[in-house]
């Protein structure tokens, strides 16, 4: 199953290759062309055979959210910033591989009981943190990292509860695996697979992914934020974990077409695939530099709402990815070019 | 015995419910012993017994309990409400993986709010128990089919290795120290010991000393050793006591510890080249020590620690190093043990 290989592999914003890799060895005997460009954009076309067809772009970005060490301090531990947002109240007591070499490390917290009265229950700042890899000291840490390395979450790929499943980076493995899914479709436009780079650190590939095959439509295959969770009115939810593939008319980089809009609700209701609309102007992905490429391009996102996403245990219901494929596929056989 | 320690870490076991780690504890401890039991409180005895059954007995004692939740409530979207066992600090808690010991087990997340959709004074304001709960991918009807108020959560962190033989892990206070006595215990193999040897690991250490309270009452030792866990140095731990990972092993003194006791176990680490360390702790020692030493009419009491970083945590991370040093300081202390220099003495008559 591609997502949870996917989930298990380990790609960052600038170092997608694990990621991209796999990618092309999944579609290598299925697409026609397959290129990869200069910020490690994965690029596959499957042509219609026609001449002068029209061009229709689907993406996911391969990157997910990740930590990178900045120093490494004389006692041997590992300070790091985050590539991408992560907030850092997911991050205390958790385990991360650390470099190529995947080096097991955690991040511990000063214990409850040495924490003074004002310290307690307080929010942590990431200058408080670090990654512990047992290290003697700096010397050892230097054997097995280096400054600039990337580390990951260490989370299972685990299914749980009604069809849900949590794992690290189902944001965006998840719209890479719907995507590796039309690697065998063929229409009468010609189809472009992007997989980009570097959405987490402001959506770099799709900047230039966009530019590069100039298409007449966009698709973004994306997860989004979900707070239908405890602590939560049904009032405030953005999104229903469950509630099917969320369509957006905004989110804080883009504002999506209403004519468009329409024409994937009505395909969607022709199919009868669940679909739901965010109810926050919330976040954002590569359609936000998408639509503004090249003079414009018109883009349209499906996601899927995810619960606890850039955290080590994000969750998704299967039946909201199966919408989303299904969606983007009985989509592309009816996009008005 | 790594591979052993990590198997305990794993296997969930919580103040109170301590069910699903003792059978693991029994296993171990009767390779090595000549009778196992399970007292009325849970607590796990292993007994190896001198020639002369009558010789006094001397006890050694870890706790096997960790830190957890335990069940509220369920709401009725499905989420478990928890409250704490033990000492756990609320920031572990977000997005942290747990497992629910209803009628059967099942796995669970500690639900916590998206960063996108955070207010910015939201964010980094803390987190509080109350706010959060335990998603488990369920309906409401469906969980109370499973769980009930009341029931264990624990934490399903698997322990790691991690570089210079340090292993990271839930629990490991105090199933570290529980590893460090069997490992003494396979140290003194083959040797006869002149008393009798309780070998207690005790539940209930987190919510208040309770397991050892029973556990030494129905050991009855004159002389006991304690193991736990004490706080390891981080670049946050400030001027509060720390000791180094990989330092050796810690010998506490102060009032609760039996001036002899300690004399004789820093004297053996000496002969032994055992690395050490000295706490000075001017009062209770919040450890097992404290109840123990009070036990009947008093017992002779020493602590020895083994120095562990994020206490309290689920990535809980020590080095092996000490493990074995503490090991290697009960077994050989043991060994230079004469218990009748602790017998009543009369002063006259």
């Amino acid at each position: 199953m591609y997502l949870k290989e996917l989930t298990s592999l380990r790609g960052v914003p600038g170092y997608e290759a694990p990621v991209r890799e796999y990618i092309f060895e999944k579609i290598k005997d299925k697409c026609d062309e397959i290129y990869r460009d200069n910020i490690g954009n994965l690029i596959a076309v499957n042509r219609s055979g026609k001449e002068n067809a029209k061009k229709v772009m689907v993406c996911a970005h391969m990157d997910e959210v990740a930590l990178f060490v900045t120093k490494i301090t004389e006692e041997g531990f590992l300070k790091f910033d985050t590539l991408g947002g992560i907030d850092t109240s997911v991050l205390v007591s958790k385990k991360v591989l650390v470099g190529d070499m995947a080096i097991p490390g955690v991040i511990g917290a000063k214990a409850i009981h040495l924490q003074k009265k004002g310290e307690r229950g307080k929010g942590i700042e990431i200058e408080e943190l670090y990654i512990d890899i047992g290290a003697k000291d700096k010397k050892e840490a230097e054997k097995k990292v280096q400054l600039g390395d990337y580390a990951t979450f260490d989370s299972e790929y685990t299914e749980f509860g009604n069809g849900f499943i949590k794992a690290k980076a189902l944001d965006d493995r998840l719209g890479c695996a719907a995507l590796l899914e039309l690697a065998d479709c063929r229409y009468d436009f010609d189809l472009y697979l992007v997989f980009t780079a570097q959405e987490e650190t402001g959506l770099r590939g799709a900047t230039v992914a966009a530019k590069r095959v100039n298409p007449d439509f966009a698709i973004v295959l994306e997860t989004t934020a979900c707070n239908d969770t405890f602590g939560y009115l049904e009032k405030d939810y953005s999104t229903i974990c469950g509630g099917g593939v969320v369509l957006l008319f905004a989110d804080m980089r883009t504002y999506y077409s209403k004519e468009i809009l329409k024409d994937v609700e009505r395909v969607a209701k022709k199919y009868n695939i669940p679909y739901q609309f965010k109810k926050t102007v919330s976040g954002g992905n590569d359609a936000g530099a998408i639509h503004l490429s090249c003079g414009g391009i018109k883009t349209i996102t499906m996601s899927v709402a995810t619960k606890y996403i850039h955290s080590p245990s994000s969750v998704i219901n299967k039946n909201d990815f199966e919408a989303q494929k299904m969606l983007v596929q009985k989509y592309l056989q009816e996009v008005k070019l | 015995m790594i591979k052993n320690l990590m198997e305990l870490s794993n296997a969930g076991g919580i103040s109170g419910f301590e069910y699903t780690v003792t059978p693991f504890i029994e296993k171990l401890l009767k390779k090595y012993c000549d009778e196992v039991n399970k007292d009325i409180s849970g607590n796990v005895i292993g007994y190896i017994y001198a020639e002369d059954k009558n010789a006094p007995t001397v006890m050694i004692e870890a706790h096997t309990d960790g830190i957890g939740l335990m069940v509220k409530d369920i709401d009725e979207r499905g989420y478990i409400t928890f409250v704490t066992i033990g000492g756990v600090d609320p920031r572990i808690l977000p997005a942290a993986e747990v497992v629910v010991c209803g009628k059967r087990e099942i796995y669970g997340i500690i639900a916590t709010a998206s960063p996108h959709l955070m207010a910015a004074d939201e964010r980094n304001a803390g987190v509080k128990i109350e706010n959060m709960a335990v998603d488990v991918g369920m309906t409401h009807d469906e969980v109370k089919e499973i769980v009930t108020p009341g029931d264990m959560i624990y934490f399903k962190t698997d322990a790691v290795k991690l570089l210079d033989k340090k292993l990271s892990g839930k629990y490991l206070d105090d199933r570290a120290g529980v590893i460090s006595l069997l490992m003494a215990l396979r140290e003194l193999k083959g040797k006869k010991l002149p008393f009798n040897l309780a070998v207690v690991c005790a539940v209930q250490e987190e919510v208040g000393l309770r397991g050892a309270v029973t556990a030494s009452f129905g050991a009855d030792p004159i002389c006991a050793i304690v193991v736990d866990v004490c706080h390891g140095t981080t670049p946050d731990s400030g001027s509060a006591t720390t000791f180094k990972l990989g330092t050796g092993t810690v010998i506490t003194c102060g009032p609760n510890i039996d001036r002899r006791m300690f004399e004789i176990a820093k004297k053996t680490a000496e002969e032994n080249k055992i690395k050490y360390s000295i706490e000075a702790e001017s009062g209770h020692t919040g450890t097992d020590a404290w109840v123990v030493q009070t036990t009947r009419l008093g017992v002779a009491t020493l602590l020895l620690s083994i120095p562990l970083r994020y206490m309290h945590t689920t990535v809980e991370t020590l080095s092996m190093k000490d493990v074995e040093a503490t090991a290697k300081l009960i077994a050989n202390t043991l060994l230079n043990l004469n218990t009748e220099e602790f017998s009543l003495c009369t002063l006259k008559n």
